[in-house]
């Protein structure tokens, strides 16, 4: 244990004297009050420590204590439908042992101690295993069986191995050179998880969200990025996601926001139910709060604890996703250790190694081989909002995660005053995995999925063109043809685009569904491109009420969808060519 | 801990001043953002916090200015505490100044604790949803942006513009269905002392006072004080809802002071500048101020926040109206146009936002059909301001008949929904006038409200979509009628182009 003393304080960075032999990252206990923090600089044998909670009444002189190892995650059952902090330490347990509030010098332990899971081995004695390999598993919830694997760094040949009742420390096997193994194991929080092979995304990740399904898909494995100025919806549609997305587990980060909102999260997620399994949400997430006026470091660290759970369950085979909301509270919490550190700043005042520290984080996703010898595949799908300060999109935050994301999902001020929600703007939004994950559409959707949406995406563009004539001359200047567009365009938007996050049956919509609604508009957009050449004049059209029965496409359930969708679409195929004189 | 010191070292070591800052050399078991008291050789006594410790170096930043303080008469003294407040029950009622000491000439209270004005942050497990709705009488709140107990919701006025008034407004008219008054905590920071006296007034006159607590930073007072104002104030706050099982609403004003102090400060002590000169951890330090609303599981007791802040030059992107939008639950927005146009209050709803609403509406919080009448009221609104440009350029004439009735229903909204001076009004008269208001339009283009409330409460028919309705016969009358009938609308290079392709 190596100790030294205070020598400077500057709020949450401290320096220490006499910390000779510790290393970049150790965690260290600083003062009296024993507050946890990370050696971020080291300085002969003097040490920066960043620390973790608030430091006022920090006097110099103090003792400082290096652990002589990284911040360590605890990592094995339980963690599910657990709520950490930043440094995960467990909030209800806080609460219990603390009281309300956050103070300071706290303790909790990641996983609890007494708590017994049930061990199933599933290797028998005298076999030889290596990283990744599972010895057995606990069934930790009832949707996900929780694999107990061979940390990465440990191998050999099993001596001993056993079933039964355990906690998380109890020794379960033991190899012949022995090594043991527990049900719970420790990995350094900032260093990734190692795989075999990273592979290419190619499946899509179902949302039920229409305009990311339909128009910006992201795939299983992949990384978006939703930026938008305050009030446009960043939250809602985190959540929205981390509700209904098709997602084995799902991690949700609420990094340096609102109190409140994780309060909703935590009321809401255990009573909502999962719409495959149909067991309550809280069974698969687990969220980490590091609330606006949690200590700024540990908002810095709570990213990385965040991925690195995700990362363990991939390495059971899981489909992971993990919501960082706001990924730009992270970049602040960087700027600020960076201020008191007194280093150069690069632009707007954030510290020059910030793309290289959103690179590394985001590089941790992906669809990957994972370590072991029965060749599981898993992903970690991650989904970060940025907050853009002003919401200009030109800042660094937003332009540095841009440049390594594959889909952009562009939050749009004036979608969002206009109450458009999702107020994703369909001009400025892209996706990367738009041709990786066509095949997966043609096979499990429809073979002309492509076409369709490409059409749709025809019309919404065609309709801002138009939309600058219409500024200066009006609308009734137009051709009936871009009439017609406009006309579409608008249901489109209105019935097609919009999606009411808290309405029961429109809150996820199928993919199938998705494809037969965007079809009907797509039918009726050429059936009446069809009939206006043909002679029929545009207001006859508009006068046979298809536009009332499109706008109510939304409600139809999903089980229900297929039949009528497909009745409606050849209603309007009749309907409108009755119009037809010869 | 230095708090264990018996004496009261004192040290006459002062290296140098810069601004609020004076640099103390060979100090000893000082502590981080310890009291301090410095008193010059006049004998006057000025306070002060230690900002940075540095091996025997403490800085001090020192709370007024730092006028006739020399480096080498000057004695400083630690007082081996952080700061704290002493609060009581007997403050309600009480003027005190921005450290929390009463000024209004009624003596001193015995403090019940003795309180650090940092404050901790709620545990997010402990924290308690916010869901009862605050009827605070201004239609564009109430109906459209609800409040709710334990949410913070800022107004964000223009200079000139009637925040506080509009402030004053809701500590009028605020309570809950059924339930208590509110205790009210003031907080001014570097407000002047016309309205300082003008909440005084507003106050005394609905007899609210002994409810009040007022902590006092007027302009003239030191700016570093202005950093602890809003601290004591929550800091009251926080003891009356959680020990006194009160129902606290917090103002604060003027947030934008505050933020200039900071910004004072943090160039002072040579801080690396964020956006625009401000610290980059102003975010971090607004957030411990606004995330200090809420309630909290088992509690009874609950503080809601009002703060207010003028956005230098109606720039809502400026970062101090930016970064607190980002923190806080949402935002009243208030315009100079509407202002100038003669409503009152001035709220544009349109950037307008409460993210708690949802929580606080509804059937038997107001009424079953609250969350569809404001959706649809904001559709038509943002409608009828989007015609508003194209008009100004093509003229009115030109409107399709339904685009003039949202051009009339934009008029109409803001002349009775949003136009109300004193009024107050409970939340079935602003359902009301929302419902005549959406009767200027047809029922059948209303999307965003569930039919069996359209029935329930549209003035007038109701018409039903799907079904024929008369236009709907003519027209197909005249489709019968002949193939010849061309369209009035339609532009001579519109039916070329149908011919054409024919």
């Amino acid at each position: 244990m190596i100790e030294g003393t205070i020598t400077k304080v500057s709020g949450p960075v401290v320096e220490a004297r006499g910390m000779g032999g510790s290393r970049m990252y150790d965690v260290t206990f600083v003062g009296e009050m024993k507050l946890i923090g990370e050696i971020i600089r080291l300085e002969g044998d003097n040490a920066v420590v960043q620390v973790y909670e608030d430091t006022s009444g920090l006097e110099v002189g103090e003792i400082v204590t290096c652990s002589g190892h990284p911040l360590l995650l605890e990592l094995g059952p339980g963690m599910l439908s657990s709520i950490y902090d930043g440094v995960q330490r467990r909030l209800p347990d806080l609460a219990e042992r603390y009281g309300d509030f956050i103070t300071r010098g706290t303790v909790s332990d990641p996983l609890d101690r007494d708590a017994e899971w049930e061990f199933v081995p599933e290797v028998e004695p005298g076999r030889s295993v290596s990283a990744g390999d599972a010895l057995g598993y606990v069934q930790e919830t009832k949707v996900i069986k929780h694999l107990v694997m061979v940390p990465p760094d440990k191998e050999g040949v099993i001596a001993d191995i056993k079933g039964g009742n355990f906690k998380v420390e109890d020794v379960i096997a033991v190899t012949e050179d022995g090594v043991e193994f527990t049900l719970m194991q420790k990995w350094p929080a900032r260093e990734p998880r190692p795989v075999l092979d990273k592979l290419d995304p190619v499946v899509p990740f179902i949302t039920g969200t229409r305009t990311l399904d339909t128009f910006f898909p992201v795939a299983q494995g992949g990384y978006s990025i939703i930026p938008g100025g305050f009030g446009t919806g960043k939250t809602v549609t985190e959540q929205t996601l981390a509700k209904w997305a098709e997602a084995d587990v799902v991690i949700y980060v609420g990094c340096g926001e609102r109190g409140n909102e994780m309060t909703e999260v935590l009321s809401e997620f255990p009573a909502l139910q999962d719409v495959r399994s149909g067991l309550p949400l809280m069974e698969r997430t687990i969220l980490v709060a590091n609330t606006s006026n949690m200590p700024v470091a540990a908002r810095e660290a709570s990213i990385y604890t965040g991925i690195t759970m995700a990362e363990y369950y991939r390495d059971m085979g899981y489909d992971v996703a993990m919501m960082a909301d706001s990924t730009s509270r992270w970049g602040e919490a960087l700027r600020e250790v960076s201020g008191r550190l007194e280093e150069m700043p690069g632009e707007e005042g954030y510290p020059a190694y910030l793309a290289t520290r959103i690179a590394d984080f985001y590089e941790r996703c992906g669809r990957a081989k994972c370590i072991g010898s029965n060749g599981r595949t898993g992903s970690i799908t991650v989904i970060g909002a940025v907050s853009p300060p002003g919401g200009d999109f030109s800042e660094p935050m937003t332009q540095n995660s841009l440049r390594i994301s594959g889909a952009f999902w562009a939050l749009d001020t004036g979608l969002a005053h206009r109450r458009h929600f999702p107020a994703i703007s369909w001009l400025k939004s892209y996706s990367l995995y738009l041709d990786r994950v066509e095949e997966w559409y043609s096979e499990n959707v429809a073979m002309d999925w492509k076409q369709v949406r490409d059409k749709a995406m025809m019309i919404l563009q065609k309709e801002a063109e138009l939309q600058e004539i219409v500024q200066l001359v009006g609308p009734d200047s137009l051709p009936e043809f871009a009439r017609a567009v406009l006309e579409v365009a608008r249901m489109l938007r209105e019935d097609y685009l919009q999606q009411f996050a808290f309405s029961e049956v429109d809150a996820f919509c199928e993919p199938i569904k998705q494809y037969q609604m965007l079809k009907v508009i797509i039918t009726y957009y050429d059936v009446l491109q069809e009939v206006l050449v043909k002679g029929v004049s545009l207001k006859e059209a508009l006068q046979i009420p298809f536009r009332a029965q499109i706008s109510r496409m939304k409600d139809i359930p999903n089980q229900e969808a297929t039949e009528r969708l497909d009745a409606l679409q050849a209603e309007i195929q009749n309907e409108l060519r009755k119009l037809i004189r010869y | 801990m230095a708090s264990d010191r018996l004496v009261t070292a004192e040290y006459r070591t002062i290296h140098d001043i810069a601004g609020p800052l004076v640099f103390v050399r060979r100090v000893k078991g000082v502590s981080y953002e310890e009291m301090v008291e410095v008193e010059s050789a006049d004998g006057r006594v000025r306070n002060g916090q230690v900002i940075e410790l540095n091996d025997d170096l403490a800085v001090v930043q020192v709370f007024g200015t730092t006028h006739g303080l020399d480096v080498k008469e000057c004695k400083v003294r630690f007082q081996g505490d952080v700061i704290k407040l002493g609060v009581s029950i007997g403050l309600l009622g009480r003027v005190l100044n921005g450290l929390g000491e009463p000024i209004d000439g009624g003596g001193n209270v015995f403090p019940e604790k003795e309180l650090e004005v940092t404050g901790s942050p709620i545990n997010p497990y402990m924290r308690d949803n916010p869901n009862d709705f605050i009827q605070t009488g201004v239609s564009a709140i109430d109906g459209l942006n609800t409040l709710v107990r334990g949410q913070k919701l800022p107004i964000f006025s223009g200079s000139g513009l009637p925040g506080n008034e509009l402030a004053a407004q809701i500590v009028r008219q605020a309570k809950v269905i059924g339930g208590e008054e509110f205790a009210i905590i003031f907080g001014a920071m570097g407000i002047t002392r016309r309205e300082a006296s003008f909440f005084q007034h507003s106050f005394s006159e609905t007899g609210a006072l002994e409810r009040v607590v007022f902590f006092m930073n007027l302009a003239e007072d030191p700016t570093v004080e202005r950093l602890i104002t809003p601290r004591c104030a929550l800091t009251m706050a926080e003891f009356l809802a959680f020990s006194y099982d009160m129902q606290v609403l917090v103002i604060l004003t003027d947030m934008t002071n505050y933020c200039e102090a900071l910004r004072e400060i943090s160039a002072a002590r040579e801080e690396v500048p964020g956006r625009r000169g401000y610290p980059g951890y102003m975010y971090t330090d607004l957030a411990s101020l606004y995330e200090r609303a809420g309630r909290i599981k088992g509690k009874k007791g609950s503080i809601t926040q009002v703060p207010i802040l003028t956005m230098p030059d109606d720039d809502i992107t400026h970062p101090i109206a930016d970064l607190t939008g980002y923190i806080t639950e949402g935002q009243i927005v208030l315009s100079r146009p509407l202002h100038n146009k003669g409503v009152s209050p001035p709220i544009d709803v349109l950037p307008c936002l409460s993210r708690l609403m949802n929580q606080g509406i509804g059937e038997g919080k107001t009424r079953g059909d609250h969350r569809g009448v404001a959706d649809q009221l904001y559709a038509y609104y943002a409608e009828g301001v989007d015609l508003r440009r194209l008009v100004a350029i093509i003229g009115e004439e030109a409107l399709s008949e339904e685009d003039q009735l949202y051009l009339k229903f934009a008029d109409q909204f803001e002349e009775s929904f949003l136009n109300q001076a004193d009024e107050n009004r409970d939340i079935e008269e602003t359902l009301e006038i929302g419902w005549n208001l959406l009767s200027i339009l047809p029922s059948s283009v209303i999307k965003r409200i569930k039919p069996e409330n359209i029935e329930k409460y549209y003035p007038g028919e109701v018409e039903v979509p799907g079904e024929e309705t008369e236009a709907e016969e003519v027209a197909e009358e005249e489709v019968e009628a002949g193939a010849d009938i061309v369209e009035e609308a339609e532009g001579g290079e519109a039916e070329e182009i149908t011919r054409d392709l024919e």
